[in-house]
């Protein structure tokens, strides 16, 4: 059992589902109410990590992190490394990744308060994003749950990603699914098993706290 | 400039002079309405579909309309030749949707205080404490809106829209729900807090009913139009206009003579023939001194051998039997009021429960709504 890339999963899952918050909120605040008529084309390109192979995502991801790119370019005149193969890369290929498993519960939550609520709140003088603070968030308190703990799941188990932009560097990249990937290389089954079993455990557990929650009408009120 | 004039009273008053499109299920209509709403109650009365949500909506800055003024207050809220559109959320237009729109998350109490958040804590605690004693829902102050009925909802929607003193008070259909008896406290609440705060209130029916007992000034809107604008009798078409053809259902039809109408109870009291009995029946467009007719249906009329007491019914006429008649199963009884004849349709057991008999003294009772009013 390696619990060098078992806590290193942890943090980097961590990491990117806190960002995700952070990131996922205004863009799927954007994606509910925008009336632009192109909005179908963010909407498409923000659930595009979901059918795309992991290894094309890591792969644009690896070629925009490198030194060729203005932003791998930029990065490395800032910290004097590159952000390939760095845990660093690691958390932006994993927001990516994750994007529309956060974004996605977001808007849905969102977009299922009662537009009347709205119009109340602006009638009683509250602007657009006082009344999405007082009004909206508050009511949705399921989806950003589902969103945060979606991702956070979704992040624990990738390899695709993981492997493409960040190598398999131990203590810094290699993460859990690529260490069972590693062990299974070198017929070490029994580890395998072990750390697969945890994994497999720590995903059904975040799973059911998600539908666990969204059972219970939230929209209507946790308190009935 | 006239030396000593008292101040001018902030002007209140609402203009709205607007067109806009809207769709409906019968594809799409004009709104085109130009009006003035002085403070105190304006009512729109229309159909569904007549555009009158569309039209609180303009006026609350939740549609834009496609051109015209809004004004309250003398200030522009919305002016299409300025290119002035002032948002929802700074016009301090109150309003109160058909759905009430009450914050499931927050509690009455927070709900009622949610708007107050330009005011500093002391000045929220007092107001919200003041609007939730007039609207008497302090009791309710703790519970969701799950939690309380619907004339609760009500009163707590209307406190929330009331407590920031709005310059006007959009409020749609807000009665719709209620039984008569909240209607008429709710009304009663709304009116008192008016009289301290005089500001133009707009309230949306399609009920004649609430029409007759808020009084004041009636809009009527049909199909994105006005179509009649003044007092509830001049505008309101009669309730029941009878034709002739129905007059055969009456066994009792009288000429009679409008005494006096009560707008703000809906009713008007007329005088039967040349007699001296007097009803009260519902309000119609007519002046005082006109003569229509007054159909009432034998089998609508009540008897009563003592004089009734705490009775619903607005008129209790004494009178006395002149005959009684078996038709099959009903007994016809003919009563002479002061000169009148009504005929009133009785059971054979009513009969003998009340031993009623020629010559005996009894009460006719009427019910304002059983009186139908048919032109001359």
């Amino acid at each position: 059992m390696n619990w060098e890339a078992f806590w290193l999963t942890v943090r980097l899952a961590a990491i990117v589902s806190a960002l995700l918050i952070a990131i996922g909120i205004p863009i799927a605040y954007w994606l509910t109410y925008s009336r632009w008529r192109w909005k179908f084309l963010v909407e498409a390109a923000v659930a595009l990590p979901i059918v795309l192979p992991p290894t094309v995502l890591g792969f644009y991801v690896l070629l925009a992190l490198g030194s060729r790119s203005p932003l791998g370019r930029w990065w490395e005149s800032l910290t004097g490394h590159t952000l390939a193969f760095t845990f660093e890369g690691l958390v932006i290929g994993s927001l990516l990744y994750s994007l529309p498993f956060a974004v996605q519960p977001f808007a849905a939550s969102f977009g299922a308060v009662d537009p009347s609520l709205l119009r109340a709140s602006a009638s009683l003088g509250q602007s657009p994003l006082q009344t999405f603070r007082r009004i909206v968030l508050p009511l949705s308190k399921a989806g950003l749950v589902t969103g945060f703990a979606l991702s956070f799941a979704h992040t624990l188990g990738e390899f695709g990603v993981v492997l493409m932009v960040g190598g398999n560097i131990p203590g810094v990249t290699r993460t859990i699914s690529i260490d069972i990937y590693d062990q299974v290389q070198t017929a070490n089954y029994s580890s395998a098993n072990q750390t697969a079993l945890l994994l497999l455990i720590v995903s059904f557990v975040v799973l059911s706290i998600v539908y666990g929650m969204s059972r219970r009408p939230w929209a209507v009120g946790p308190w009935r | 400039m006239a030396v000593n004039s008292a101040p001018q009273p902030i002007s209140s008053e609402l203009e709205v002079r607007i067109r806009k499109r809207f769709p409906n299920p019968e594809g799409s209509f004009n709104l085109n309405v130009h009006f003035r709403a002085l403070a105190g109650f304006t009512i729109l009365f229309g159909a569904s579909g007549a555009g009158k949500t569309t039209l609180l909506d303009c006026i609350a800055g939740l549609a834009d309309p496609d051109d015209g003024r809004i004004a309250v207050g003398g200030e522009d809220l919305y002016h299409s030749e300025r290119k002035r559109n002032v948002a929802a959320w700074k016009r301090r237009i109150g309003y109160v949707q058909q759905d009430l729109a009450l914050f499931p998350h927050l509690t009455a109490g927070e709900n009622v205080a949610y708007g107050l958040r330009m005011f500093s804590a002391v000045e929220q605690t007092t107001r919200s404490r003041e609007i939730l004693e007039a609207f008497r829902i302090t009791h309710l102050r703790d519970r969701r809106p799950s939690q309380i009925s619907g004339g609760e909802r009500q009163r707590v929607a209307l406190a929330r829209a009331l407590v920031a003193e709005p310059r006007a008070l959009l409020l749609d259909e807000p009665l719709a729900a209620l039984d008569r008896p909240t209607k008429s406290s709710l009304v009663g609440d709304l009116r008192r807090w008016n009289q301290q705060h005089r500001v133009p209130i707009l309230f949306v029916t399609h009920n004649s009913e609430e029409v007759f007992a808020l009084g004041d000034e009636v809009i009527v809107l049909d199909g994105g139009i006005i179509v009649a604008q003044g007092r509830p009798h001049e505008v309101m078409r009669v309730p029941r206009l009878e034709t002739v053809a129905n007059l055969s259902g009456f066994e009792n039809i009288f000429n009679a003579t409008v005494l006096a109408l009560h707008e703000d109870r809906g009713t008007m009291t007329c005088q039967l023939g040349s007699g001296k009995v007097e009803l009260e029946t519902p309000l119609v467009r007519a002046d005082v001194g006109s003569r229509l007719r007054v159909g009432v249906r034998a089998g609508d009329l009540l008897l009563a051998t003592e004089k009734p007491h705490g009775l619903s019914a607005r008129n209790v006429l004494p009178g006395t039997i002149q005959r009684l008649e078996q038709r099959d199963v009903i007994i016809a009884a003919r009563v002479d009021c002061g000169g009148t004849e009504f005929e009133v349709h009785l059971t054979l057991a009513a009969r003998d429960a009340l031993q009623l008999g020629s010559g005996k003294a009894v009460w006719v009772v009427v019910k304002t709504h059983s009186c139908h009013l048919m032109g001359m």
